[in-house]
């Protein structure tokens, strides 16, 4: 499984390690590999609801595993136009495939998100948490 | 913070186990993950580093009726070759550790107890038993290896080239590894067919090794071990068992039928409050400290362990409930993020364990 290696470059990174896609007016969002990784097997997510808005910080959904619950935090200002359903039977895929499968909401952005670290800033960033 | 080391702790850090300090040692908490080592136990057969936990030796003369004051085990049962579980209490009948009992001879005994409780116990028992009966910490130089799953009796048989199938659940039997003594015995912590192997500790690694050369066999960390035993409704100390509740609030009152007048037995089956299993439908789990509430939203208790159950796809828990309202067939738990609608359940809350199965 992912781990604190194989950063995807294309995407830009939160210091609460979630990620996020921007896809022209929208971003997808997600857990990253570091933070499934230090969560271990993770069990259950609570996803927010499409038409949820929320600021650049706040919770906006938790994620559970065996030993720990988590808040989600958001990396942007946006609004929740799509959230990953598969999630809700299959939480393991936040530890299987945290960039692609694992997805965890799509968003509206209201401008380009500023304050996150490019692929290699984070690495450095997750070295600096080990 | 420095925690103490197993024989084991350098090979657990080799092979890319997760650490993390448990009662002052530091533990493996899980290798491949929690949920495929649970799996792997309850479908095969796992490896548990269990070399923390405490071991002491109890022997002279005197010995079997000094122990049988000191706790609530009935020794006058136990036959030389069998272990049993029980407590030691305090005045008052709460649990200062749970703890099992193996019988080597007449007045010869091995007492295991819980890692974070030896200091204490070792201090308990020595000033209960008199100086003529001889009290030895044999901890360090112990190692305390579980083989745990279905297919332990064959790995097991393999290993060490002798048949298992005559042992019964709690039964035990001395035998040697290498030209070095080990003692098996036919018990556990995950409800699943197993063995506790306690060898010298300079002979632990080579043990380990030969185990786990078996293609069957995979090394399980403590997080494993902590939803097994939860799913098989076995408490754990400083959880479902404390110095404020008697074993019979934990629901083992029928246990205690010895006859000797042991410290603590008058308190021993008090009941203020009672242990009740919780099944709670969907993955959002109820944590240790969550307050246990009644429909109608009086204070009913208080969650001591909650988890996802892998075994069983839903959530499970046991709280401390008042005895008043222990009858009650629901609850809400109020959990960190969301209040959980509860139902009463039974232990073992996973019933197909293969734990007692005759061989």
């Amino acid at each position: 499984m992912p781990g604190a290696e194989n950063i995807p470059a294309d995407l830009l990174y939160s210091d609460t390690h979630e990620w996020l896609r921007i896809e022209g007016e929208e971003a997808v969002i997600g857990i990253t590999g570091f933070a499934q990784d230090a969560l271990g097997d993770i069990t259950y997510v609570e996803l927010p609801a499409v038409g949820d808005a929320f600021s650049i910080g706040q919770p906006f959904g938790s994620v559970e595993s065996v030993k720990a619950a988590s808040d989600l935090v958001a990396p942007a200002n946006g609004t929740v136009v799509a959230v990953n359903d598969s999630l809700e039977n299959s939480p393991e895929l936040l530890n299987v495939s945290p960039y692609d499968e694992g997805w965890i909401a799509r968003i509206a952005l209201p401008g380009a998100p500023g304050g996150l670290m490019d692929a290699a800033a984070y690495e450095e960033f997750c070295a600096g948490e080990k | 913070m420095s925690e103490l080391h197993t024989p084991l702790t350098q090979w657990h850090q080799a092979h890319g186990a997760k650490m993390a300090p448990f009662a002052g040692w530091l533990m493996p908490i899980q290798y491949e993950g929690i949920l495929a080592e649970h799996k792997h136990t309850r479908e095969h057969v796992s490896l548990f580093d269990i070399c923390h936990m405490g071991e002491f030796r109890i022997q002279n003369p005197g010995a079997d009726e000094a122990l049988a004051r000191a706790v609530s085990h009935n020794l006058a049962t136990l036959a030389p070759g069998r272990c049993r579980y029980g407590f030691l209490l305090n005045a008052a009948g709460g649990v200062l550790d749970d703890c099992i009992i193996y019988r080597f001879g007449p007045d010869d005994f091995m007492i295991v107890v819980n890692a974070a409780c030896a200091a204490n116990d070792f201090a308990a028992l020595r000033e209960r038993l008199p100086e003529s009966v001889s009290l030895r910490d044999i901890s360090d130089a112990t190692a305390k290896i579980d083989l745990q799953g279905p297919e332990s009796v064959a790995v097991l048989e393999d290993a060490l080239g002798e048949n298992f199938h005559g042992l019964p659940y709690f039964a035990f039997r001395k035998t040697t590894f290498n030209g070095a003594p080990l003692l098996a015995s036919r018990t556990g912590y995950t409800g699943e067919l197993g063995f506790e192997l306690y060898c010298p500790a300079n002979k632990a690694e080579t043990l380990w090794e030969t185990l786990l050369a078996d293609s069957r066999v995979k090394p399980a960390g403590l997080g494993a071990r902590d939803t097994l035993r939860l799913e098989a409704g076995l408490p754990l100390y400083g959880h479902e068992l404390d110095e404020k509740h008697s074993p019979a609030e934990a629901g083992m009152g029928r246990m205690l039928t010895s006859g000797a007048d042991y410290v603590g037995k008058a308190g021993a089956l008090a009941e203020r409050e009672n242990l009740v299993p919780l099944r709670i439908e969907g993955r959002r789990a109820a944590r240790n400290g969550d307050a246990v509430v009644l429909p109608n939203g009086t204070e009913a208790g208080v969650v001591t362990s909650g988890s996802f159950a892998p075994s069983l796809e839903c959530v499970i828990a046991l709280a401390w409930v008042k005895a008043a309202h222990a009858g009650e067939e629901n609850f809400i738990v109020r959990a960190a993020r969301s209040d959980l609608p509860a139902r009463r359940t039974t232990v073992p809350f996973y019933k197909n364990g293969t734990a007692r199965n005759k061989l």
